[in-house]
Order: C-alpha cells, then sequence, then structure tokens
C-alpha cells in the first residue's frame, strides 16, 4: 500500500481542563501518544470522551491545559486552524455532508491544502482504500449505509494527510463485520504509515483488540491508563467503567 | 386567448423577477437560516445608488454593475457586522435584526432621496412584438429573462463547480463538519449573504422601470419573492426559481381579471395556501438538495 | 412623562405571570381580602392603580398645552398597540408584522360607522372597531397558528403590505388613497364651551388605553396567560399537559389584534381620517419597535416603547426644523432611529430596554433575574433546522 500519510507526530495532551459554564467537562486530562501508535480512549456515556475529542479537535474551546502536536501546542485553535497543523477529527458516521456527493465530501478534506496534484492524488488513494466509495462516486452521501458513511468520513480525513488522527466512535451503529474491518483498517494505517491515532470508542472490546494502549475516562478524569491486556484483565475496571 | 397568452408572457418576466429575489432569500437561508426580510429593501437602496449614477450622466451600463456590486458589499456588511452576532441565537432575534435593517434602509433611502416616486430607465424598448393578434414580449422582458437566468446560472455554476462553491455548500449544509475539515466557515457564509444580495440588487435594477422608484418600492416585491422561496420549499434553488415564474403567470392573471390591487393578497393566499398544505413546498428537499 | 402610575399597574409581569402573588407579604393584606383568591386581590391591587393613574392623567391633562394633549392622545393608542403586540409576541412568542393592517381594520371601522347620516356613539364605535379587528385578527390567527418563526414573518408581512391595496380596488367605499375623513364632533357640553378638543381626545384614547391594559394585565396573572405562557416556553409540554396549543395561539392572535383594531379606531378619531398611507408598513414595524424597546416582557415596558413613538418623531420634527433639514429628514429620521434601534436591542441586550433594566434592578437586590429564560425572552420555538 502506497503511503497516505507522512509520518505520524506525537500527540501530548497535558492537564486539559473544559467546562461548559459551571459545568466541569474535563477535569485536567493529561494523555501522550506516542507517534505511529493507537492509543483508545474509553468510558460511559457522559464520561468527557466527546467533550475531549472537541477540545482537542478546537470545537470546543478549553480552560486551561496544553495539546502538543509534535511539541506544537494547538491548545485553543480554531478547528480550521487545527486541521492545517496536521490534526484531523473524524466524527460520527452521520459527520458526513449527507446533501454532498461522495466525491464532494472527499475532495473537501483537502480543499485546505495548497498543492492541487497532491489533492487530486490523495483523492484516488482514498478511493483505493476505500472500493465502495469508488463505485458511489456521484452518489450523495445521504444514499450511503452506515458502513460506507463511515468508510467516507474516515477518507475524507486522510485526505488532509494528517499526522494525527482523532477518530470518533467509529463503531457507532455499525455491524460487528464491518466493525473489525474498520478496525483492522486503522491499525493498517498506523503500520504502515507511521499515522497517530487516538480512538474514542464506547465499544471497549473491539478498540483494545487494536490499540497500542488504553486510556479509560471517567466525570472528566483519567481513571485508569495501561496496555489493552491489562485493561480487558482488571474485572473492577472491566464491569465498572468498560462494560464487558 | 390572445390576451391570456400575452398575460402569461408578461407574467413569466414579471415572475424572472420574483424568482431572482426567491433565489436570494434561498441562498440566504440555505447558509444560515435566516430569512432576509431587509432583501427588498437592500436591492431598493442599490436601485436608487444605480439611480444616482444615471441622473449624474452616468450611462445605464455603468449603473447596472454598480448596482450589483453595491449588493455585493451590503450583503456581506449585514451578514458580518449584524447578523452574525444573532446567527445562533432564538430565530426571533435574527428576524428583528434583518427588520431592523429593512426599516433602516428604509429611511435612509427617504432621507437620502427624497419620498417621491422617480421614474427608472430601462435599458430596452418596452414596447411588446407583436405575432399576428398577439403581443408577446418586449425588448427589456428578454433582457429581464436573460439576464436573470445568466446570473442563475453563473451562481449555479460557482456553486457546483468550483472549489469555493463546494466550500459554500459545506459551510450551508453542515457548519460544524466543515470547519474540522479546514473550511473557513464564517467567511463563507457571508460570500453568501454578498452572492445572494446581487441576485437581489438584480431583481431591483430590474423591476424599477415598472414599479417606479420609491422607498417602499420593493415591499411588494419582497413579498412575491418571499412566496415563491416559500412555494420551492425555502431552500431549493431551482424550486424558488419555477416558484417564481408560477406565481408571475397568476399574478399576472390576477391583476388582468381581478385588479392588480389584489396581487399581494393573492400572493399572501398562496403563501398560507402552500403553508398549510405543503409545508415544505412543492419541491421537498430530498429531491432538491441534488442542486 | 404621563405615565408614571400606569407603569405601576402595569407592574403584571409578563415573563413571571405568578410574581404579583409570589412577592406580596400578606400581613399588608387585610384579613377579609387575604381571604378571597389570589386572583381577585390581584384583579383589587389592578383596579386601584388603574383608577388612580387614571385621577394622575386628568390632572396631567388639565395643566398641559393643547400640543401636548394631542401629544398624550396619540400616546394611549399606541400604548393599546404595542401592549397588544407585546402579550402576542412575549407572552405567546408569536411574532406578527400585521398589526398596523389590522389597525387599519379599525381605523376603516371607524370611518365608516361615523360617515353615517346618524353617526353612532365614539364608545360604541370603538367596540365595534375591537370586534371587527378581533374577526379579521381570528381569520389571520387560524393561519397564523399553523405557522412558525419566518414563515409567520413573512407572512404577516404580506398581509401589511397587501392589506392597504384594498382600499384603491373599493376606492369607491374606501375613498382610494385619499382615504375617509372622521368626525367625533366636539366634545360633550357638559365640560363647557371652551373644552380643548385634545384634551377631549387624550381623555379618549387614556381611558382606552387604561382600560386596555387593565384588561391585560388581569389576562396575563390568569389561567389564560399562563396557558399562553406555557405555549411560548415549549409547545410540546403544553400540548402534553392538556393544553390545546392552536386555540391557545388564535386566541392570542384574536386579543392581539382587538387591541390593534382599537388602535386603530383611536388614531381615526385622533388625526380625523383613515387613509392607506398611515398605515404601511412602517406603520407595523415601528409597532413592532416599540414593543421591542419596551421589552417584550411587560406592559410597562410597552407604555415606555409607546411614548418612544410618539417622543421620536417630535424629537426628529423639532430638531429637522431647527437646522432646517427639509421634511424628508423629518419625516424619515424616525424610521431610520427605528431600524437602528431594533438593530442596537437585538445585538446589545437581547431582552429590550425593558429587560436590561429589570436584570440591573436584579443585581443591585442581589437576585437572579427571573424573566431570563432565553436570550430574547421571546422564544418563538422553531425546531432549529439541522445545519
Amino acid at each position: 500500500m502506497r503511503s497516505m500519510s507522512e509520518r505520524g507526530a506525537s500527540l501530548e495532551v497535558v492537564d486539559l481542563v473544559t467546562t461548559y459554564g459551571a459545568v466541569q467537562a474535563l477535569n485536567g486530562v493529561s494523555i501522550s501518544v506516542p507517534a505511529g501508535s493507537i492509543t483508545a480512549v474509553l468510558g460511559a456515556n457522559g464520561a468527557g470522551k466527546s467533550s475531549l475529542l472537541r477540545s482537542l479537535s478546537g470545537l470546543v474551546k478549553p480552560k486551561s491545559g496544553k495539546v502538543l502536536v509534535d511539541g506544537q501546542d494547538v491548545f485553543g485553535m480554531a478547528p480550521e486552524d487545527v486541521v492545517q497543523r496536521g490534526m484531523s477529527q473524524v466524527p460520527e458516521g452521520r459527520g458526513v455532508i449527507a446533501e454532498l456527493t461522495v466525491d464532494e465530501n472527499l475532495r473537501l478534506g483537502g480543499l485546505w491544502r495548497s498543492d492541487k496534484a497532491d489533492r487530486a492524488k490523495a483523492v484516488e488513494e482514498a478511493y483505493a482504500l476505500f472500493p465502495p466509495l469508488d463505485q458511489r462516486r456521484k452518489r450523495l452521501a445521504m444514499t450511503l449505509s452506515g458502513g460506507e458513511r463511515q468508510m467516507l468520513a474516515l477518507g475524507r480525513a486522510l485526505v488532509a494527510r494528517p499526522r494525527v488522527l482523532l477518530l470518533d466512535e467509529p463503531s457507532l451503529g455499525l455491524a460487528p463485520r464491518i466493525t473489525a474491518q474498520i478496525m483492522g483498517l486503522v491499525r493498517r494505517l498506523c503500520d504502515e504509515t507511521g499515522l497517530t491515532v487516538l480512538l474514542v470508542e464506547q465499544n471497549a472490546r473491539s478498540a483494545l483488540s487494536v490499540a497500542d494502549h488504553g486510556v479509560v475516562l471517567n466525570l472528566g478524569t483519567v481513571v485508569a491508563s495501561d496496555d489493552p491486556a491489562t485493561l480487558a484483565a482488571d474485572d473492577n475496571l472491566r464491569h465498572a467503567y468498560l462494560g464487558f | 386567448m390572445d390576451r391570456f397568452l400575452s398575460v402569461t408572457i408578461s407574467g413569466l418576466s414579471g415572475g424572472m423577477i420574483y424568482a431572482a429575489v426567491a433565489l436570494s432569500l434561498v441562498l440566504i437561508w440555505r447558509a444560515t437560516r435566516v430569512v432576509n426580510f431587509a432583501q427588498g429593501a437592500m436591492a431598493m437602496f442599490t436601485t436608487y445608488l444605480a439611480f444616482t449614477v444615471l441622473e449624474h450622466g452616468g450611462s445605464y451600463w455603468v449603473a447596472f454593475p454598480i448596482a450589483l456590486l453595491t449588493g455585493l458589499v451590503l450583503g456581506a456588511f449585514v451578514e458580518r457586522v449584524l447578523v452574525r452576532p444573532v446567527e445562533n441565537g432564538p430565530p426571533l432575534n435574527a428576524v428583528v435584526v434583518t427588520l431592523g435593517v429593512f426599516i433602516f434602509l428604509q429611511g435612509l433611502a427617504g432621507l437620502l432621496f427624497g419620498g417621491r416616486f422617480r421614474s427608472f430607465p430601462a435599458p430596452f424598448s418596452n414596447k411588446n412584438y407583436n405575432l399576428g393578434n398577439v403581443s408577446t414580449v418586449s425588448p427589456f422582458e428578454i433582457f429581464i429573462v436573460l439576464s436573470v437566468a445568466l446570473v442563475a446560472a453563473l451562481l449555479f455554476a460557482l456553486f457546483q463547480y468550483t472549489d469555493v462553491g463546494l466550500r459554500m455548500r459545506a459551510a450551508a449544509f453542515s457548519g460544524e463538519v466543515a470547519r474540522m475539515l479546514g473550511v473557513r466557515v464564517g467567511r463563507m457564509l457571508t460570500l453568501g449573504w454578498a452572492l445572494a444580495a446581487v441576485a437581489g440588487s438584480l431583481a431591483g435594477i430590474l423591476v424599477a422601470p415598472s414599479v417606479f422608484l420609491h422607498p417602499n418600492n420593493m415591499d411588494g416585491v419582497f413579498v412575491f419573492g418571499f412566496t415563491a422561496a416559500v412555494i420551492g420549499g425555502l431552500d431549493s434553488p431551482v424550486g424558488a426559481i419555477v416558484g417564481g415564474l408560477g406565481l408571475g403567470v397568476l399574478l399576472s392573471y390576477v391583476a388582468s381579471y381581478a385588479g392588480g390591487d389584489l396581487q399581494t393578497l393573492s400572493a399572501l393566499a398562496v403563501l398560507v395556501f402552500i403553508l398549510m398544505v405543503k409545508p415544505n413546498g412543492l419541491f421537498s428537499t430530498t429531491a432538491t438538495r441534488r442542486v | 412623562m404621563a405615565d408614571k402610575p400606569v407603569e405601576e399597574l402595569a407592574h403584571a409581569d409578563l415573563a413571571d405571570g405568578n410574581n404579583v402573588q409570589a412577592t406580596t407579604p400578606s400581613p399588608v393584606v387585610g384579613p377579609s381580602l387575604s381571604r378571597r383568591g389570589p386572583l381577585q386581590y390581584t384583579l383589587v391591587r389592578h383596579l386601584g392603580l388603574a383608577v388612580l393613574g387614571g385621577l394622575a392623567l386628568l390632572l396631567l391633562t388639565s395643566s398641559v398645552s393643547a400640543y401636548r394633549d394631542f401629544q398624550i392622545a396619540n400616546v394611549g393608542y399606541y400604548v393599546v398597540a404595542v401592549a397588544g403586540l407585546t402579550v402576542l409576541t412575549g407572552l405567546n412568542g408569536q411574532i406578527s408584522l400585521g398589526h398596523g393592517a389590522l389597525m387599519m381594520v379599525g381605523a376603516y371601522t371607524a370611518a365608516l360607522l361615523l360617515q353615517r347620516e346618524d353617526p353612532l356613539p365614539v364608545t360604541l364605535v370603538l367596540v365595534l372597531c375591537v370586534v371587527t379587528a378581533a374577526a379579521v385578527g381570528a381569520l389571520v390567527g387560524a393561519a397564523a397558528a399553523r405557522l412558525r418563526g419566518p414563515y409567520l414573518a413573512g407572512a404577516t408581512l404580506a398581509f401589511a403590505v397587501g392589506l392597504p391595496g384594498l382600499t384603491s380596488h373599493y376606492s369607491g367605499r374606501l375613498g382610494g388613497d385619499n382615504g375617509l375623513s372622521v368626525s367625533t364632533g366636539p366634545p360633550p357640553e357638559s365640560l363647557g364651551f371652551d373644552f380643548p378638543g385634545e384634551r377631549w381626545q387624550a381623555w379618549i384614547t387614556l381611558s382606552a388605553a387604561l382600560i386596555t391594559l387593565l384588561l391585560l394585565a388581569n389576562l396575563s396573572t390568569s389561567r389564560v396567560g399562563r396557558t399562553f405562557r406555557a405555549v411560548r416556553d415549549d409547545e410540546v409540554s403544553a400540548e402534553l399537559a392538556g393544553i390545546h396549543v392552536a386555540r391557545t395561539q388564535v386566541l392570542a392572535f384574536v386579543v392581539s389584534a382587538a387591541c390593534a383594531g382599537l388602535a386603530g379606531g383611536l388614531l381615526a378619531v385622533v388625526s380625523g381620517q383613515a387613509t392607506p398611507g398611515a398605515f404601511s408598513v412602517a406603520l407595523s414595524l415601528s409597532i413592532l419597535a416599540g414593543a421591542v424597546l419596551g421589552g417584550l416582557g411587560s406592559l410597562a415596558g410597552a407604555v415606555y416603547g409607546a411614548v418612544a413613538l410618539v417622543a421620536l418623531p417630535s424629537f426628529s420634527s423639532s430638531t429637522s426644523d431647527r437646522f432646517d433639514l427639509g421634511t424628508d429628514v423629518k419625516s424619515n429620521l424616525p424610521l431610520l432611529v427605528y431600524g437602528a434601534l431594533l438593530v442596537v436591542v437585538m445585538l446589545a441586550a437581547p431582552q429590550g430596554l425593558q429587560g436590561g433594566v429589570r436584570r440591573l434592578l436584579g443585581l443591585f437586590k442581589g437576585r437572579t433575574p427571573s424573566p431570563v429564560r432565553n436570550d430574547s425572552g421571546t422564544d418563538v420555538s422553531v425546531s432549529t433546522p439541522e445545519r
């Protein structure tokens, strides 16, 4: 497979605090993702997983802390600037723009980059990676199945040639077989291109199966951080937070 | 029968003007979920600016682009400075802001240009060609149809086939996702309002020869444009144009067979009827978002 | 100026209907009174304030010049119109850009009735203005109840733009662009031979305004007022609570239209004519500006708004006369200011001036102000479309 991204960059989250009015969503979260590895962020609904992603990508302005992409602080930047620093968020499957065609969605992913030729190349690479999309280039995204939408969201983020990928619940609403395919693909991207991935998942079992490291969030605080096997073996943790 | 034909034809050219207003409303609604109640007044104001150029000896072909350009600037200004702060608030706040701009511009126009009715020239003859017994269409009406069609086609091409158009559509359909993909959504919305206002200003300068120039002269035209936009579902550009043409023909019948003073109330009846029977317009969104 | 006591009467707070009962300490009330229900008590309180206000206004109108009396007469009908719109928008969450047209219905009703050989007494004519405008309001309201936010605004705007066209279409009966003249005759002889007509007119409109405020204040604290608010705040919950949403919205529109009709009838009486030009879209938007300036939240705000609607044109007129700016400036400056105020109020203080004042008072008293339900205080609940 051809390289889809530049060499991955490390992601360092230091003591991140995010509040919505009086409510504290993130309570000083620190996570370190080495370049070229996958870290899974797990936790129940309301644990702060979405707040974490939104704070990293700039959709929500965090209150304090640091977000270092390859040592460069992107804390508090607008989402459109964070993308240009090499960190792309893949929204949940519904985050494809339903009114645009598959091709338009993909092209949109790279529009901010000035290298036109490479933009077109990156789109073709995404098609090569996801053949079902290739057959549906001119179809509106609203006509796609859940799995295809997830592929489209992932492919679209890759067109930006990110160094860090933030994945939001890629398994949401997907059949287990499709989930396994997507997870496998993320692992492959990581191994072959050195992409760095922060994988936020409710489906802890499938996330831990591909991750190099796992972090468990509860009420906006990191309650566990360990390698996947250790986390999966911890019965208390599993029952309390991971639900399997 | 002959009269019926010529009434229909003149309705189509009037409908093109309503279509232009409707198009501007639709583009703005699609981008920001705001109905720009100031659109009529903005068009009135830019037409006055064109009139000022004519008064100072400028040619129609200088005044015409000036109306469109000032519309562009005015649209951008209104969105960026006045509407942006309330865009995400309760819908009524944005409505009230555009109404404020509406009445402000009416007052300003009255203050600067006076409350007299002024006649505004047409660049081509208003005399209809005759085809046998049927009085068909005038050169100016052809100009109306062609210029609105041209502007609509240019807008369509811009939205559909250019990168900036793709960004604008993405910003309109899903602002948050667009931002995640590096689109400067705010700029795109401003640009969307600016382009929409150009379509509105075009309608203003085209309708002025028949309704005269007056601070209130676009009120009725705005109502027709709004009705046309609602007929089309408020978020379908193609629906706006078809709605404009249909309404134009209908109102032409009303004016010719019942009385011109009843046109606005007829438009109201159509508006209420559509909203009661098919609140999403005659063009359901899933089919028309292809546009 | 004229309206201090009226304000107090109007303290029936639209945003928080039960504050009258809740904040009044009971010891003040005599035992016999307190045994009555809170509703009767509120009514007595409102009635007392209305009488006080009436007395104060009587003194005021008797001590100022004829021109001031004329201005006060104008304030009177604007109070009626703005209060009506405040109830519709502030209490029930519906917007109307058609109130100028509803005023026109009232004005033409008055003109047609007073034109007859043997005219009816003014009071009866005004009651009939209320009835016709309420009937038209029921029609518009029936359509409006199905419409939301911008759609409702657009439809009522179409009504405001379209209705004056009828006067040309039926120019034989309605007098075309020149309209109809309205004559109510001199003040009653019992008031004395040289009683100023302006003062008489001020008395008419102020009485109407006081009665309107009294009725609206009671309405807003009544069960009906609570259903209005419930529908405004959340239609679905209101429906679940057994409130007939559409019927409530139509009722609010009818009440509001009745006020507009009365205001229109009064306008015809004061100005001595009913012309289509007086009921342009600009009038509808001015009424809205008055309501927004008043904060859309209380009847007291409506009084401020109405005063502003008279004071601004008067100020603009005297300013342009002083600097010799000409009629174009004189007649358009108020519009310009209304427009600017609408925008500025929405950008700076989305609750309107009155809301801002209340918030300040709340700060001084060290409590959180109650009326802040949302940013505008006027949630027209349009289901937010997905973007």
